[in-house]
């Protein structure tokens, strides 16, 4: 099978996600990238050099630079003539434009995949992560999407992919972007952390969440990232959300502070290497999926624990 | 200007999920169900965008007959009135949006709004399917929603941060949880959804094939954790995450 993989990008380099997509698809056979956006060559030979590639597609155009679904998707459409299947990260981009090549070539998405047990048969997460279905597509192309932390990353040296220019397939005009706020962060991004400090709504102000949270997460030189509840009441920005409706993480170490565990939550971090819990309510549901437990005060623990690192 | 909220029936979000020890699904006989909670948020968004100029709300849903409980929260909430699609088969992502795609052709509706995914299937694929069938712009993981004339401005939840884009209108959006705080249906208004306007459908009256593409052939329970310890204080804490070699 030929796949044409989405390479997730800022404009400036490769990101992770797209590693663990080409995993995913060198599963399959054959990996081609797509690199779509405005003036994407360093983006593109950058990923070129991605161990196991094959052909870098770019599309570099005006009508591209911010990704947007309805010009990118017939683009891709018209790459899959030659390609059996497109495999796409997981990602805000991902999961925007994926479903929709995959209505213009009438096939079934399987989405945020775990595993490739065959060519046609995949494994996926339903219900929060509480049951793992094993599923197997007819559609003659598969669209797929591809769960980051269930594939290791892809090696980003040693391949030689052979850049080619694709044709514009030009501004569709149902959509224009107007701008975007994106958070400064200079900790680690939350999906490629190792270690991941995650504050909960016992934190009880943004204040102090920050307070808290941050000094111990750069001793641990740890992402920083939140349940929805911490969000919702505004302690934490929307982006560090973690859950099955936020960022789906599987660090090494994720530290729970004052968080519960709904299932909501549990479907965002479970698989972490090592969960650690800090809760005053020792049964909080966190405390059966935590590796270590520490029953307590957090605002006493957390100060305590921060200085003695 | 009319807009169109397809709503769907799946498990309670509170309930934790069965798996059946024959691996064929989850268990769904006797437990709670309700509308999924992203499609709360897109029917409560419907209602506030009635001081903004929409006149009519239609809600549909496609599946089995008890969908229409979901339908009459629907219509509780504020809708006008309903479509009921049966099939007692389960229907893809890409059947549900074909069926909306006709549905859409029939209503002309100016704007849908869909949640952003089912939290049974965790899909996230139908209103994007939507879009793309016809051929309209997407708002996709909305946390704004703002209609100025001919078109609608749609705050993004995106990696990282907010994104902005304006769509042409007639457009889909789908919600995100931030979008807005659902109402919940008074005692009145689910005494009158009953008396509202429901229309019964088939797959078959739209002459949509729903034959599923991607077959399940097993459900399991995810890896259980191996139980944990609990430590006594910060020190044997620290202790841990010395042996992890977490800190120094």
């Amino acid at each position: 099978m030929k796949t044409l993989v989405w390479v997730e990008h800022d404009g400036q380099a490769v990101k992770d996600a797209t590693l663990s997509a080409v995993t995913a698809a060198s599963q399959l056979g054959e990996v081609h990238l797509l690199v779509v956006g405005q003036g994407v060559d360093g983006v593109a030979a950058e990923a070129a050099k991605i161990a196991g590639v094959g052909k870098v597609h770019v599309a570099d155009d005006a009508a591209f630079a911010h990704a947007l679904a309805e010009n990118v998707a017939p683009l891709i459409v018209e790459l899959m003539a030659s390609h059996d299947a497109f495999v796409a990260p997981s990602t805000t981009h991902g999961k925007n434009i994926a479903p929709r090549v995959a209505a213009l070539l009438d096939v079934m998405q399987i989405s945020d995949i775990l595993s490739v047990e065959s060519e046609d048969t995949f494994t996926r997460p339903i219900y929060a992560g509480n049951a793992i279905a094993t599923v197997q597509s007819i559609d003659a192309k598969k669209v797929i999407t591809v769960r980051g932390t269930a594939f290791a990353k892809a090696a980003t040296e040693g391949g030689s992919g052979e850049i080619e220019a694709v044709a514009s397939t030009g501004d569709k005009g149902l959509s224009t972007f107007a701008g975007s706020e994106i958070a400064k962060n200079e900790r680690p991004e939350l999906t490629s952390a190792k270690i991941i400090v995650s504050g909960g709504r016992a934190l009880a102000s943004s204040d102090q969440f920050h307070a808290m949270i941050d000094p111990l997460a750069d001793k641990l030189g740890a992402g920083v990232g939140a349940s929805r509840a911490a969000v919702d009441a505004g302690y934490a920005p929307n982006d560090y959300q973690v859950g099955q409706t936020g960022k789906i993480v599987a660090p090494e170490v994720y530290v729970a502070v004052g968080i519960s565990g709904a299932i909501q939550h549990l479907a965002g971090m479970k698989d972490s290497k090592v969960i650690i819990a800090i809760n005053k309510d020792e049964d909080a549901p966190i405390f059966q999926v935590a590796d270590i437990g520490l029953v307590g005060d957090l605002f006493k623990i957390v100060p305590e624990l921060t200085a003695k690192l | 200007m009319k807009v169109l909220v397809p709503v769907k029936r799946v498990l309670d979000y509170n309930v934790k999920p069965r798996v059946k020890a024959d691996g064929t699904g989850v268990d769904l006989a006797n437990v709670k169900m309700s509308m999924n909670p992203f499609d709360e948020i897109a029917v409560e968004e419907a209602i506030r965008l009635k001081d903004k100029g929409v006149t009519e709300i239609v809600v549909v849903s496609i599946g089995e007959q008890k969908s229409q409980e979901t339908l009459r929260t629907a219509l509780a909430m504020g809708a006008d009135r309903a479509i009921l699609v049966v099939s007692e088969t389960k229907v893809e992502p890409l059947g549900v949006a074909k069926i909306l795609a006709k549905i859409v052709e029939e209503e002309k509706p100016d704007l849908v709004i869909l949640g952003k995914q089912a939290i049974d299937d965790d899909n996230n694929q139908t209103g994007q399917m939507l879009a793309g069938l016809l051929n309209w712009g997407q708002g996709t993981f909305a946390s704004k929603v703002e209609i100025v004339d001919g078109s609608v401005n749609v705050t993004r939840e995106v990696d990282g941060g907010a994104e902005t884009d304006t769509l042409k209108l007639p457009a889909i959006i789908t919600t995100d949880l931030r979008l807005n705080e659902p109402r919940y249906a008074s005692l009145p208004n689910i005494m009158k959804a009953k008396s509202k306007p429901m229309a019964q459908k088939t797959p078959a009256d739209f002459g949509v094939d729903v034959t599923p593409r991607l077959t399940t052939l097993k459900v399991v329970e995810p890896a259980k954790r191996s139980a944990g310890i609990k430590v006594a204080d910060v020190d044997a804490l620290v202790g841990k995450l010395k042996e992890m070699g977490v800190a120094k």
